[in-house]
């Protein structure tokens, strides 16, 4: 009776994601970038790279309870990792151009040689795991000593370990790596994303960053929802009673810290083939910031919410307010008050309001399904009897 | 009974804390099957001795045997060893410092002066996670379903262990939203769900009134038999510490001051005058 109720579940989730990734698909054919609606293909776009940062940085702060603030770190890590091993041999050198590139390698490149199209898509799968890869063994080095920190001193050695990051990144001595202070471009990029089918072009901008996205969540959401996401739930209730039942507290924190950066490696590469450019200081503390406020606005310890935290965010910063920065809004022409930094005001406003009266969020800690499901109560006092 | 393998012994266990000694020289065993329980005035050090057994602390001096191993050892050593205050400072060599889950894992199982239940899960939740530590999954594996037996059997594990504690009904309410009496018997619940060998109960009357104290007792007896285990109890209740311990250990400012079956405990002239005396007046 669970079992084929859960099974019922299962797939109807997999249907309403499976709907939902054939509406972007199609969204990405018939709207044009350079439409009046093109606005809603950098929002779905940006959107969902910070949709998977929110969800992943949720993993740690909201499910685990360990306060971290070295979310944008790992992104950079991520986006530098994605973006060094992406970009094609004939644009090296003018990339490049201050430095002797040192890493002569670009796995979309060298694996569509032999096996074409498909490679390329391929190497682009390697590189975005390796993004992963790599920012989970830096929190993996910085895990054994940073771990051990309570709360606001965690806070503050992993918000000091991505500030390191980003100066190292900058640092003209690792130039031939990272391009010193200049930013990388010409690697593997959304906008370059088409799929030919008979000859038709069939643009996969949008489509592809949604898709990692939406399988990079999937995979926390199985996470969170196996024995070991009970485990990190354990560990923030109480994590005296969760060592006293046998579980390690040392491996499951550096497990869910693992986790979490590595998909926060993923959305930092993510974000870097959504924007074209890899620049160490667009990762500043301000991007993990905005990232926590996501997750607050969502509600911290729900993944859906985390996930509409992030598309509103997106929504409301880059679209529905831009007329506050550009003279009208709601039809209301004042280019005095709405220019260049009132939006921000207004921004700031809104999550001021939203974070003092709305603490739980706007999913608090229920899940999509949860809103779908009856509540069976049954009344203590009752039961009691 | 005499001849029974011992499941717990606590040698010469002190546990100083900066110049406080907590519990002095504390040495005690627990025979398997046995029902022991500690007593003694508020502050004797009786749930800093749980603590210390159970690898919350490490002693500052002595050692812990359990299930015939050497868990844990100290000896005043480092900055300790010029301010300890207790004996045998030079008895011990070892340093074993074991984390509170290992010994979990080695069949201790513990329950909390204040109730610690997970508070955002349901009462199914809450033993559900004690299953845990006998995973075979990894993370990976956990993620894909591969442990997909091994959850319907836990799952099924947790709902006959409600059964049995008489839970069922209340399986899907939050851990927290159960009245006072429910939430320790579920905090016990939880503690049997690891399989433990040696099962603390750190005051489970505390708060009850004399009805549920009277369930309790018969709780505690029905679970020795059920389980299999051995337990050690701290408590108040001296109804409930008399009707069903085996032995007492009598605690006071950190030090055993008697032990003995409950007859012998209850004539006692020194546990009347720091104990008994006090609770009957308390109590009248
Ligand atoms: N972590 C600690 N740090 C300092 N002192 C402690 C600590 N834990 C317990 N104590 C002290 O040890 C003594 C015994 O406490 P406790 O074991 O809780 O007593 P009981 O459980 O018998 O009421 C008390 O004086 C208490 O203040
Ligand atoms: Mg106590």
């Amino acid at each position: 009776m669970i079992q084929t109720r859960s099974k019922k579940n299962a797939w109807l989730a997999f249907l309403a994601v499976l709907a939902f990734l054939t509406l972007i698909f199609v969204l990405d054919q018939v709207i044009k970038p350079t439409d009046r609606l093109g606005m809603l293909l950098i929002v779905l776009q940006k959107g969902a790279v910070y949709a998977l940062a929110a969800v992943s940085m949720n993993l740690l702060n909201g499910y685990t309870g360990l306060f971290s603030l070295g979310h944008a770190g790992f992104m950079l890590l991520g986006a530098y990792t994605y973006a060094i091993f992406t970009i094609p041999d004939k644009s090296r050198d003018a990339v490049y151009q201050y430095y002797d590139a040192a890493v002569r390698f670009s796995i979309p490149e060298q694996l569509s040689r032999h096996m074409g199209g498909f490679g390329t898509a391929l190497g682009i799968l390697i590189a975005l795991i390796l993004a992963g890869a790599v920012a989970a063994l830096l929190a993996w080095l910085i895990g054994l000593p940073v771990l051990r920190l309570k709360s606001d001193y965690l806070a503050i050695a992993t918000l000091g370990f991505a500030e390191i990051i980003r100066a190292l990144f900058q640092w003209s001595k690792l130039g031939p790596i990272t391009n010193g202070s200049n930013l990388l471009k010409n690697f593997a990029r959304a906008s370059k994303f088409k799929l030919e089918i008979a000859g038709a072009k069939l643009s996969l901008s949008t489509f592809v960053p949604v898709l990692i996205a939406t399988v990079s969540i999937a995979l926390i959401v199985l996470i969170v929802n196996s024995t070991y996401g009970r485990a990190f739930k354990a560990i923030r209730d109480d994590e005296i009673a969760a060592e006293a039942m046998g579980i390690n507290l040392a491996k499951h924190k550096m497990i869910a810290f693992v986790t979490s950066s590595f998909f926060a490696g993923v959305a930092g590469a993510t974000l870097a083939m959504v924007l074209s450019i890899a620049q160490a200081n667009n990762f500043k503390s301000a991007m993990t910031y905005e990232i926590l406020l996501m997750v607050v606005l969502g509600g911290i310890g729900s993944i859906t919410g985390s996930v509409i935290g992030s598309f509103l965010f997106v929504a409301a910063s880059e679209w529905w307010l831009r007329g506050l920065d550009s003279g009208k809004f709601l039809g209301i022409e004042a280019p005095n008050i709405f220019r260049n930094g009132f939006r921000l005001v207004v921004f700031s406003v809104i999550i001021m309001i939203v974070v003092l009266f709305f603490r739980q969020g706007i999913m608090g800690e229920k899940e999509l399904p949860d809103l779908f499901r009856k509540k069976k109560k049954t009344p203590v006092k009752e039961a009691e009897s | 009974m005499t001849e029974q393998k011992k499941i717990l012994s606590v040698e010469h266990v002190t546990m100083q804390f900066g110049g406080v000694v907590a519990v002095n020289d504390l040495s005690m065993e627990v025979r398997e099957g046995e029902i022991v329980a500690i007593i003694g005035p508020n502050g004797a050090g009786k749930t800093t001795a749980f603590n210390v057994i159970t690898g919350v602390y490490a002693p500052t001096n002595g050692r812990v045997y359990f299930d015939g191993d050497c868990v844990v050892e100290n000896h005043p050593h480092g900055k300790m060893k010029k301010s300890y205050l207790g004996e045998y400072a030079d008895l011990y060599k070892q340093v074993k410092e074991p984390t509170p889950d290992q010994l979990t894992k080695l069949g201790m199982a513990r329950t909390f002066q204040n109730i610690r239940l997970w508070k955002s899960m349901t009462v199914f939740d809450n033993i559900l996670v004690a299953k845990h530590l006998k995973r075979s999954s990894n993370l990976f594996s956990a993620a894909f379903r591969f442990n997909r037996a091994e959850e319907e059997n836990n799952r099924r594990e947790v709902l006959e262990l409600l059964k049995i504690v008489g839970l069922e009904e209340l399986k899907d309410e939050l851990a927290t939203s159960l009245p006072y009496g429910k939430q320790r018997r579920l905090e016990i619940a939880r503690a049997l769900a690891t399989h433990p060998k040696l099962l603390l109960l750190d005051e489970p009357a505390a708060g009850m009134n004399p009805q549920e104290t009277q369930e309790l007792t018969q709780f505690i007896g029905q679970i020795r038999k059920d389980f299999d285990v051995s337990i050690v109890l701290i408590e108040h209740h001296m109804d409930l510490v008399m009707d069903i311990s085996d032995r007492i250990y009598v605690l006071d400012f950190g030090r055993l001051i008697a032990q003995g079956v409950p007859e012998e405990i209850r004539a006692n002239e020194k546990v009347i005058d720091a104990y008994l005396g006090v609770v009957d007046d308390a109590e009248n």
